[in-house]
């Protein structure tokens, strides 16, 4: 292990600039790895308003996938497609298909409990269950029916969000006595503690202080070894120091742009966008 | 220095408090009047009652053989116990009934029903429905369950006649305790994969349950102290017989004390202060119980 990490260490930068300079900017959405989600004509409706103009992207395995854009313009809306949470909106009308490993998770036959099962997801503010530390991380595994060695999923669960060391001689205190950041990494690790290959993120930072978002970005770093990672930010240099892509939204439920962050923030092939991540707009 | 007082005293010449710090503290006296005005009745209650029973057993009735015997002919040999059995009846039955309709209907309404007019009207039903007068539901229950479905004047005809009083109490207090439940509970369990019973048997319940029982227990606490639906029903107002079952003829605590209390003996007054101090003493404990399930389950939360 010892010897071969460094090797890993010299290549990874190659690896990163060879595909940064083999890409064309135009088949960004179009990796090379293997695509977890693919929206193609994805659009939204609430009643009659149209909220997600048709969306085209293809999003990778194991990487973060950033969204920003000014408020309202539809990133929390795209995230909520993927696990369909959108679907307990009254009034709110999905049409175009996004696949989810090829399948398209909007097809009758699919049963939006089963796919939550698949993609986990992490709120904006964190949303613990009163209940105690260990039964909020060992809710998802419960509820799915796969619960023989929990203690051993809730370890590993809470180690992964970072967040062991602070609890593991009080886990079954009320996890509503942690302080806001240790409540939001709970939730990362009740979101990853059923494994569920994909973790939606809606601005999971934005209700936290610095110390407890620097926590939270390292997290998601690490995340992105094992899992896919979604994750809306209003925050740029967030997304530009935590995420491979980035996708901008811009007013009006429009996906303006989807590339690699280096190549968003550096170069922008949209005028709007490089207004938007000078300042110039929204 | 004077010079300085001089000129702090002029910048708030012009401002003049007196008049609206005067009102203020009558607003203030009123207010404390009025806190005070509850406490004091109760405790002159309280008095009133325990003077008539300390009455009652200075001529030599005996607390023993009241709270063991039955009624009788003679004020020194009556009880209480056939009401006491009575009215456990009917708070189990009326328990039975109550929560699950009323805890029934507050999931329903709140974590099921679609926002439209149906519901709506349902909602603006209910809170009508807590303001019936409870004679009514004795008429309603002596109508239908006593006389319609032959049931007669047993104690669950009782049971029902006081579960539907205190029904819409229990809704609206748990409708209270479900909204109390932050939205974002139940995103953050759909998200986990669950299913919306699991997530109401798993999240929501729990998380309201404190609130939900506050709330049923004080509807129950009024629930055993009523007499009018009970009078419509067909009480037995003075019971030899303790009930064995369900579908005995009963008495009951309020109803006897009521019947005590306008008995020309006047021995069976000081018999009906007793009563009242064994109803009072069960009201005390379910409410202080009630307080308890909230206080423990606040902690934690």
């Amino acid at each position: 292990m010892a010897t071969s990490e460094p090797t890993v260490d010299d290549l990874a930068p190659t690896l990163e600039t060879n595909v940064a300079a083999d890409e064309p900017p135009a088949d960004a959405g179009e990796a090379s790895e293997e695509t977890v989600l693919h929206a193609s004509d994805l659009t939204v409706y609430y009643g009659t308003e149209q909220a997600l103009q048709p969306v085209t992207a293809a999003l990778p395995e194991r990487e973060v996938t950033a969204i920003i854009g000014p408020s309202g313009c539809g990133k929390s809306t795209f995230l909520r497609c993927i696990n369909r949470m959108n679907d307990q909106i009254d009034g709110c009308r999905v049409e175009g298909k996004l696949r989810f490993y090829g399948k398209n998770i909007y097809d009758n036959d699919v049963d939006p409990v089963a796919l939550r099962r698949k993609i986990g997801m992490v709120f904006q503010k964190p949303n613990p269950f009163p209940k105690s530390i260990y039964d909020n991380v060992a809710y998802g595994p419960r509820i799915q029916g796969c619960d023989d060695d929990l203690d051993a999923t809730v370890e590993s669960a809470l180690r992964r969000a970072a967040l062991w060391e602070e609890v593991s001689d009080r886990l079954d205190e009320s996890a509503l006595d942690l302080s806001g950041g240790q409540q939001q990494r709970l939730c990362i690790a009740r979101a990853i503690a059923p494994d569920p290959g994909v973790i939606l993120m809606d601005e999971p930072a934005s209700a936290l202080d610095p110390i407890a978002t620097t926590k939270i970005e390292d997290l998601i770093e690490e995340l992105a070894e094992e899992y896919t990672v979604v994750i809306v930010t209003h925050n740029m240099q967030q997304a530009a120091r935590i995420s491979d892509r980035t996708m901008v939204f811009l007013t009006g439920g429009e996906l303006v742009e989807f590339d690699r962050t280096a190549k968003i923030f550096a170069e922008p092939e949209d005028q709007r966008v490089e207004d938007y991540i000078t300042g110039k707009f929204g | 220095m004077s010079a300085e007082t001089a000129e702090e005293q002029d910048l708030f010449e012009d401002v003049d408090l007196r008049g609206i710090k005067i009102r203020g503290w009558l607003f203030h006296a009123f207010c404390l009047v009025a806190a005070l005005f509850g406490v004091v009745m109760l405790a002159m209650l309280i008095l009133d009652v325990l003077w008539e029973a300390l009455v009652g057993f200075a001529i030599g009735l005996d607390p023993i053989t009241f709270l063991t015997s039955t009624a009788h002919r003679d004020p020194f040999s009556a009880g209480f116990i056939a009401a006491i059995v009575g009215s456990i009846w009917l708070m189990v039955f009326t328990v039975i009934f109550s929560m699950a309709l009323g805890i029934g209907t507050a999931i329903y309404l709140e974590e099921y029903a679609p926002d439209n007019r149906v519901t709506r009207l349902i909602e603006a039903n209910l809170t009508n429905l807590a303001g019936v007068p409870s004679v009514v539901y004795g008429l309603l229950a002596l109508a239908v369950f006593v006389n319609a479905m032959r049931l007669g004047p047993v104690i669950l005809a009782g049971a029902i006649a006081l579960a539907l009083l205190v029904v819409p109490i229990i809704i609206v207090a748990s409708q209270e305790a479900l909204r109390g439940v932050p939205d974002g509970m139940r995103q953050g369990s759909a998200a986990a994969g669950a299913t919306q019973w699991q997530t109401i048997r798993q999240v929501v319940l729990p998380a309201a349950f404190p609130g939900i029982m506050t709330g049923t227990i004080l509807a129950l606490a009024r629930a055993v102290g009523e007499t009018a639906p009970l009078l419509m029903v067909g009480v037995v107002l003075e019971s030899g017989l303790i009930p064995g079952d369900p579908f005995s003829r009963f008495a009951a605590m309020p109803t006897e004390i009521y019947y005590w209390a306008f008995r020309p003996v006047t021995e069976f007054h000081h018999l009906a202060a007793y009563g009242i101090i064994v109803l009072l003493t069960v009201m005390f404990s379910m409410i202080a119980s009630a307080v308890y399930i909230r206080n423990r389950y606040e902690r934690i939360r």
